[in-house]
């Protein structure tokens, strides 16, 4: 479903993503694990028509995201690292939205967008301002909303960000189900291993741009002699912390948008 | 189409939503025509100019169109912080479609406040020649709101943080605002004032609006005013769409 071949970005001087090359299946459930800054969030831009590779290929159900950027944008769905809801709108009217942009039908959007917020526990609460949700809510609804024009495939990026373990349990039991139930096959990022081990099939482990292992969770840990998905993962990338160059990549990003910015 | 309507009738959910703003948004205005209007009205007069309040109704019902299209575009900022923009730049509609229809939400939301300010001038003793000119003058509204929403929006694309809206706002804004001939005759202005009050777009709004409502002292002709308007309002339109697709997330 997904296949990327010898990917790289750079901005400017800095290498966020070096060389990476990764397939994932129809229905599968693939995790993208790495320390901040690792080139989580770029890669996941590269595959959602939101940034330009600077080489390398992507295919996305046989399509390139470059070429056939409406098309790709049909077939998946996203829920970003921080939210994208209209707060001043209900629940209902952001899935609105959502279909009309996504050129649902008027019927199935109806009917979808009922199936999706009774599934996720959201229905009762369909005609209050989204501002007014929880975090946990809000989440529930991005994601609700991210199956509402049956995507063949759904990105998550660090979706249970600060969630409490009720919201993240709950959130993750959604997503298999309808992962089991539609097929829907599954990218996503997280900081939490234990997630990871729990929901992913296959398992990405990317850092400093580069990816250095992937498989199951049973294959990582057998490969690193480790007990737990952490130790692995730690053993893996160091036990360095990376905010400074989290930090770095970020300003580096920021300098490429003003310099571009500025010609213009 | 769909995709311009929703976004469209997004703007105005989130206008009549947001009642409070409504009534704050009317406040100044209402300053500006009570205060400006009645105070300097003597004044006015003994200069030979005529009625100071059938003339100041025109330009603060310009000033409320002009900052309310304008600040729908820097809207874009909040959508931005709030993520919002995100959700529309990945769905599979062009960057195009997106842009006219926030332009035109933006516009219409603007037009209704103008009216509201209207309605107030016409409560506060505002008389145009025939009640007929209201149509013509919210002709001139529409004119002036989509030109400053598309403004608007081409300066939202680029902004990052409030302390740019800030700069923009008494950069931009209100010296469009004070430079329009809104509050003094453009007639009268002398030598560099005169010239600068000609490069100033919403000037041709504002006096297309006295120009039909029948107000003293216009300085141009209605047809001038029209054409004017449209063509920056094409040109404005133009550079907001490019900008708008230049936005990088």
């Amino acid at each position: 479903m997904i296949q990327v071949r010898n990917l790289v970005k750079t901005f400017g001087s800095f290498t966020a993503v070096n060389d990476v090359s990764f397939e994932v299946a129809e229905g599968e459930i693939f995790a993208f694990l790495g320390p901040n800054g690792a080139g989580k969030t770029t890669t996941i831009k590269m595959l959602t028509t939101l940034l330009k590779p600077s080489s390398g290929q992507i295919q996305l159900d046989g399509l390139d995201p470059q070429t056939h950027q409406n098309q790709v944008r049909l077939r998946f769905g996203i829920v970003f690292q921080d939210p994208s809801l209209d707060g001043d709108l209900t629940a209902w009217e952001n899935m609105e939205i959502h279909g009309v942009l996504y050129h649902v039908p008027h019927k199935t959007r109806v009917h979808r967008s009922e199936e999706l917020l009774k599934l996720f526990e959201l229905w009762d609460r369909r005609n209050d301002q989204v501002k007014k949700f929880s975090g946990g809510m809000k989440r529930r609804l991005e994601i609700a909303r991210g199956f509402l024009h049956t995507p063949k495939i759904l990105f998550l990026d660090e979706p249970t960000l600060g969630l409490d373990p009720q919201s993240r349990n709950q959130l993750w039991s959604h997503v298999k189900r309808v992962n089991e139930a539609e097929r829907v096959t599954v990218f996503l990022t997280t900081h939490y291993m234990d997630e990871a081990d729990r929901v992913a099939h296959r398992i990405g482990i990317i850092d400093h741009g580069k990816l250095v292992t992937q498989g199951t969770p049973k294959e990582i840990k057998e490969q690193t002699g480790t007990e737990s998905l952490e130790d692995a993962f730690l053993k893996l990338t160091g036990s360095t912390i990376r905010e400074e160059g989290a930090n770095a990549a970020d300003q580096m990003r920021q300098f490429a948008k003003m310099w571009s910015g500025g010609r213009r | 189409m769909s995709a311009i309507y929703i976004l469209w009738l997004r703007e105005l959910k989130r206008y009549t939503r947001s009642r409070a703003q409504i009534v704050a948004s009317l406040g100044q205005p209402m300053l500006y025509l009570l205060v400006l209007g009645f105070g300097l009205g003597p004044v006015f007069k003994r200069a030979g100019n005529g009625d100071y309040f059938q003339f100041i109704a025109p330009g603060v019902i310009g000033m409320s169109v002009l900052f309310s299209s304008i600040f729908s575009g820097l809207g874009l900022l909040w959508d931005r912080q709030f993520g919002f923009l995100k959700e529309t730049l990945v769905a599979p509609v062009s960057r195009m479609q997106i842009m006219i229809g926030r332009t035109l939400g933006g516009a219409t939301v603007a037009c209704i406040q103008g009216l509201l300010v209207m309605v107030i001038c016409l409560i506060a003793g505002f008389r145009p020649t025939n009640l007929s000119a209201i149509p013509l003058a919210l002709g001139f509204m529409v004119l002036i709101a989509i030109l400053f929403a598309a403004l608007g929006m081409a300066i939202g694309s680029g902004l990052q943080d409030m302390q740019g809206f800030q700069l923009i706002m008494n950069f931009l804004v209100l010296p469009i605002y004070f430079l329009s001939g809104a509050m003094f005759p453009l007639n009268d202005a002398r030598s560099v004032l005169k010239y600068i009050t000609r490069v100033d777009p919403l000037s041709y709004g504002i006096d297309g609006m006295r120009n039909v409502l029948g107000a003293s002292n216009t300085a141009f002709d209605p047809r001038l005013d029209c054409m004017v308007l449209l063509v920056v309002g094409a040109v404005f339109l133009v550079f907001g769409a490019y900008r708008f697709s230049r936005i990088e997330i």
